[in-house]
């Protein structure tokens, strides 16, 4: 509960927050944060992706994204009312959406009926890998996973592409300028 | 004994946001975002020992070296303005 309250205000402060490295810093401490809510809720493996990528990697590339830009962020010009009433709209159906959910960690809970007992049962004689969470990831989900890594791979390969070229474009432009 | 750490870590952990917020100069931001990682590391600790869990100091590790890479990250930005700087780039130009 602290926790959440917490990250609601850290939230807020990004928000508001002008200049771009505090809110680099408030985003890390924000992913903190999340992980440890995370793990309060006992998904340890989602805590760990939450802390590797948001607070460690992003912290890193938003940084490298703010040499390349000014630092502080310029005034809005009018006022989004629009947005805010539809993430408020959407935040409120969300949560509607949750009171029909079963206890948090019931056993009898409808996602635990359906494929997961077969799971728990047969992955070892199935699979032979000892971690069923493991096993669920990447041999029942094995295409998943497949297309996911074949997503980042194309993402990263655009990412390559595109900053080769602004590189060479930079580094002309700055011989350009030095002399 | 646990829940009176976790609440303490909570404490310190809401004081650390708080300078993150306000903080007058970028390096108070810098502090207080390396010490919440450092806080979020104790209390999986502490939840991990309080939920009879102790496997949880493995994760706790790895938080660490993250925490390690963002805030060498942000003061290796502050001291060249550029996270690839190279030495060598800066002798021969």
């Amino acid at each position: 509960m602290v926790l959440l309250t917490l990250l609601a205000v850290v939230t807020v402060a990004i928000v508001r927050q002008r200049s771009l490295f505090g809110v680099v810093i408030l985003a890390g401490i924000y992913s903190f944060l999340m992980a440890s809510v995370l793990i309060v809720l006992d998904a340890v493996d989602v805590a760990m992706t939450e802390a590797s990528v948001g607070a460690g990697v992003s912290t890193v590339i938003l940084l490298a994204t703010l040499h390349l830009i000014k630092t502080t962020e310029m005034r809005s010009v009018r006022r989004h009312v629009l947005p805010l009433f539809v993430s408020a709209v959407t935040g409120a159906v969300l949560v509607w959406g949750t009171l029909v959910l079963p206890p948090f960690g019931t056993a009898d809970a409808v996602i635990h009926k359906h494929v997961v007992p077969r799971y728990i049962a047969d992955t070892i004689k199935e699979t032979n890998v000892p971690n069923v969470v493991t096993a669920v990831l990447a041999d029942y989900r094995g295409y998943d996973t497949l297309g996911e890594t074949t997503v980042i791979f194309t993402a990263g390969i655009g990412v390559m592409l595109l900053l080769r070229g602004a590189r060479r474009r930079g580094r002309t432009d700055r011989e350009k300028v030095s002399p | 004994m646990f829940a009176t750490a976790a609440a303490a870590i909570l404490v310190a952990l809401a004081l650390a946001v708080t300078r993150a917020i306000k903080g007058p100069t970028v390096f108070d931001r810098v502090l207080a975002g390396n010490s919440v990682g450092t806080l979020a590391i104790m209390l999986l600790a502490v939840v991990g020992f309080l939920t009879g869990r102790p496997e949880f100091l493995d994760i706790g590790l790895t938080y660490g070296l993250l925490n390690l890479i963002g805030t060498l990250a942000v003061l290796k930005f502050f001291r060249h303005g550029d996270l690839a700087y190279d030495v060598d780039e800066e002798a021969r130009s």
